[in-house]
C-alpha cells in the first residue's frame, strides 16, 4: 500500500497535529515503513474469529447514578495554560 | 544497605537500626552525585520526601508499620502524584504539578512508603530505549553508551545503579521487562487488571499495566502486595480477593512444567542471549522442572497487531491534550484549530505525533475493517495460542529481548528497528497475561565493551502471579546474577 503527501496532510488534519511539508514528506516516508510491517497481517484468514478488544472477558460495572467528586474546580483551575473568572479561556469561536 | 532486599530494609527499620530519613537522604545524596550521569530521575522533591520519611519514623516508632513503611520507592513520572510535577517524560506536561493522587501511588502512601522522585521515561511510554524522553535519554548504569530499555527506562536504571530501594514501572508492550532485562534487574507486568489504573497517564488502555521492579522476585512480591487492589475509579480493574504475592516464594519446583516456545528461539535472537537464556533452562531442568516444546504460531503477528492497536488506543488517549485546561499551549495562534494544531505539534515529540498519525489513520474511515478489525481478530489468535500452550506447562519461557542494550543513537533513526525489540513482550500484552523478566547473565563483551545484562522472560497464566515469583526466586537462590551490581557504580 502506498501512502501519499495528502493522505498524510489529512490524518494530520484529524490528528490536529500542525506539519510543515518537510515534516509530512518525512512522515510518510516513515508510515510507509510502518505500515510495510503492519501489511503481514492482511494475509491472516480471520473468517469467524470474533474481534477481542479488551484482555478480559468481563462486562462494565455499573453505580449508582450520584455525585461523588467534590468541587476542586480553583485547583484544576490553577494549572490551567489561561482562565478568567472561574472559566476556560480559548480563542474566540463564535462572532 | 544499598544491596539489602526490602526485607532487610524493612527489618532495620522496625529494629530502629535506620531511620526511614537517614535511609531516605542516603538515597537522596546518592541520587545527587549520580543522576547527573545517568539521567534516571526527572523530578526529586527532597523536602516532600523527607516530610514522608520523618511520618514512616513516627509510624515505625509507634509500632504500626506494613513491610514498605520508611522504604524510598522511586516512581515513573506516568503516575500523578498530587503536588508532584508528572511530565510521562513530554514537554507537554513539563510544568504540570498533580492536582490528585494514582491509585498506585495512594497505594504506596497508604503503607507509609517515601516517594523518592520520578523516573524518566520515554515519552508517553512510547519508545523502547529511553531515548523519546522530552528530558533526555537514560543511561544504562553498566555502560554509559548503552540505552536502559524502555519506556520505564529511568525506574531500571535507578534500580540497577542502587538509586532506590525499588521502584514503579508500566508495561504496554514490554515497557517493564524489556528495561529490566537490559538493566539487570527483576521486573513484573501482572494480569491486566490487577493494578489499577487509575491516575497512570493513558497510553493504550487495554494494554497498559503498572508493576514493580526491583533487584529481586522476593522484592517484587512485597511491591506487588501494596500495588494491586480494586479500585472503582477503573473500570477494568477486576475484583478479586487480596493476595499475599510472596506466599509461595519457598516453594520447591518439582514437577514443574516449562514450555518453551520454538518461535521465541528462532532467527533474529542474538548468540550471547540465547546462550543465557539456555542456561536458564538448564537450572530450571537442576532445580527439577520439566521441559515442554510449545508452538506460538501466531506470535510473529504480535508486532504488526500491536502496531494497529496501540496507537488506535493512543491517538484516541491523546486527543485531551489540547492546550485547554492543563499541559502545553502554544504561544501563538490565530484561531482554536490553529492554537490545538500548534500546542499539540510543538508539545509532542516526534515518536508519540507517529503514534498519533498511524493511530488516526488506521482508525479513519475506510480502513478501519482492515486495520483495527483485522488486528483485533489476530489479537484473539494469539490470546487463544496462550491458552492452547498451558494447556501444556505452568510457565513458559524465553528471552525477554532479542539482544542485550544496543548503543544509544543505534535505532535512533529507524522506528521499525526500534519496534522489532519488543518481539518477545508484546504478545503478552496483547493477552492480558502476566510477564516478567529476571537477570540470567551476561552477553558477549566486545570492543572493550563489557557484556551487558540478559533477561529470562517469565510468562504465567491469568492470575498465576504467585507461581511466577516462585519459580523466579528458587532460580535466584540457586543463582547470583540478581544481585550483581554495575561495576563503576
Amino acid at each position: 500500500m502506498s501512502i501519499t503527501n495528502t493522505d498524510v496532510r489529512k490524518v494530520a488534519r484529524l490528528a490536529r497535529l500542525a506539519m510543515s511539508e518537510t515534516e509530512i514528506e518525512t512522515a510518510r516516508a516513515q508510515l510507509a515503513g510502518i505500515f510495510d510491517l503492519i501489511a503481514e497481517m492482511q494475509a491472516v484468514d480471520t473468517r469467524n474469529i470474533a474481534p477481542m478488544s479488551h484482555a478480559q472477558d468481563v462486562s462494565q460495572r455499573l453505580r449508582e447514578d450520584v455525585v461523588t467528586a467534590t468541587n476542586q474546580r480553583e485547583l484544576f483551575q490553577s494549572i490551567a495554560p489561561q482562565v478568567e473568572a472561574g472559566l476556560y479561556l480559548v480563542p474566540q469561536v463564535i462572532e | 544497605m544499598l544491596n539489602s532486599s526490602l526485607q532487610q530494609l524493612g527489618s532495620a527499620l522496625r529494629a530502629r537500626k535506620i531511620s526511614s530519613v537517614e535511609l531516605t537522604r542516603l538515597y537522596l545524596d546518592r541520587i545527587a552525585a549520580l543522576n547527573p550521569v545517568l539521567n534516571a530521575y526527572i523530578t526529586t522533591n527532597a523536602e516532600a520526601s523527607l516530610a514522608q520519611a520523618r511520618d514512616a519514623d513516627a509510624r515505625l516508632a509507634a509500632g504500626t508499620a506494613d513491610a514498605l513503611t520508611g522504604i524510598p520507592v522511586a516512581q515513573k513520572d506516568i503516575f500523578c502524584a498530587k503536588g508532584w510535577r508528572t511530565t510521562c517524560g513530554s514537554k507537554m506536561l513539563a510544568n504540570f504539578v498533580s492536582p490528585y493522587d494514582a491509585h498506585v501511588i495512594e497505594q504506596f502512601n497508604n503503607v507509609g512508603a517515601v516517594n523518592l522522585g520520578k523516573t524518566n521515561m520515554d515519552e508517553f511510554a512510547m519508545g523502547s530505549s529511553n531515548e523519546t524522553s522530552y528530558f533526555g535519554a537514560v543511561k544504562n548504569p553498566y555502560s554509559q553508551d548503552a540505552v536502559p530499555g524502555g519506556s520505564s527506562g529511568g525506574s531500571a536504571c535507578a534500580v540497577a545503579a542502587r538509586l532506590c530501594a525499588a521502584a514503579t514501572g508500566t508495561d504496554t508492550g514490554g515497557s517493564i521487562r524489556q528495561p529490566a532485562a537490559l538493566c539487570g534487574i527483576s521486573g513484573l507486568k501482572p494480569t491486566y487488571g490487577t493494578v489499577s489504573r487509575y491516575g497512570m497517564i493513558a497510553f493504550a488502555s487495554s494494554l497498559d499495566q503498572a508493576g514493580p521492579m526491583a533487584r529481586s522476585a522476593e522484592d517484587l512480591a512485597l511491591m506487588l502486595n501494596v500495588m494491586t487492589g480494586f479500585d472503582e475509579r477503573d473500570s477494568t480493574s477486576l475484583q478479586r480477593a487480596k493476595e499475599d504475592y510472596a506466599r509461595d516464594l519457598a516453594k520447591p519446583l518439582d514437577g514443574l512444567r516449562i514450555g518453551l516456545p520454538k518461535e521465541f528461539f528462532a532467527e533474529g535472537l542474538s548468540n550471547d542471549v540465547a546462550q543465557a537464556v539456555n542456561a536458564a533452562i538448564a537450572e530450571y531442568k537442576k532445580l527439577g522442572a520439566s521441559i515442554v516444546e510449545i508452538s506460538l504460531p501466531n506470535s510473529r503477528l504480535s508486532v504488526p497487531v500491536y502496531y494497529v492497536l496501540a496507537p488506535a488506543e493512543a491517538s484516541s488517549n491523546l486527543s485531551r491534550f489540547d492546550g485547554v485546561r492543563y499541559g502545553y499551549r502554544a504561544p501563538e495562534y490565530s484561531d482554536l484549530t490553529d492554537m490545538y494544531e500548534k500546542s499539540r505539534a510543538q508539545g509532542f515529540g516526534a515518536e508519540v505525533k507517529r503514534r498519533i498519525m498511524i493511530g488516526t489513520y488506521v482508525l479513519s474511515h475506510g480502513y478501519y475493517d482492515a486495520y483495527y478489525l483485522q488486528a483485533q481478530k489476530i489479537r484473539r489468535l494469539i490470546a487463544q495460542d496462550f491458552t492452547d500452550a498451558f494447556r501444556q506447562c505452568d510457565v513458559i519461557m524465553g528471552p525477554t529481548s532479542p539482544s542485550t542494550a544496543f548503543k544509544l543513537g543505534e535505532k535512533g533513526d529507524d522506528p521499525v528497528q526500534m519496534y522489532l525489540s519488543d518481539i518477545y513482550t508484546i504478545a503478552v500484552n496483547l493477552a492480558g497475561l502476566p510477564g516478567m523478566s529476571i537477570p540470567c547473565g551476561f552477553g558477549a563483551a566486545n570492543n572493550g565493551n563489557p557484556g551487558m545484562p540478559v533477561g529470562l522472560q517469565i510468562i504465567g497464566n491469568y492470575f498465576d502471579e504467585v507461581r511466577m515469583l516462585n519459580v523466579a526466586h528458587q532460580y535466584q537462590l540457586a543463582t547470583d546474577w540478581h544481585s550483581r551490581a554495575p561495576q563503576e557504580l
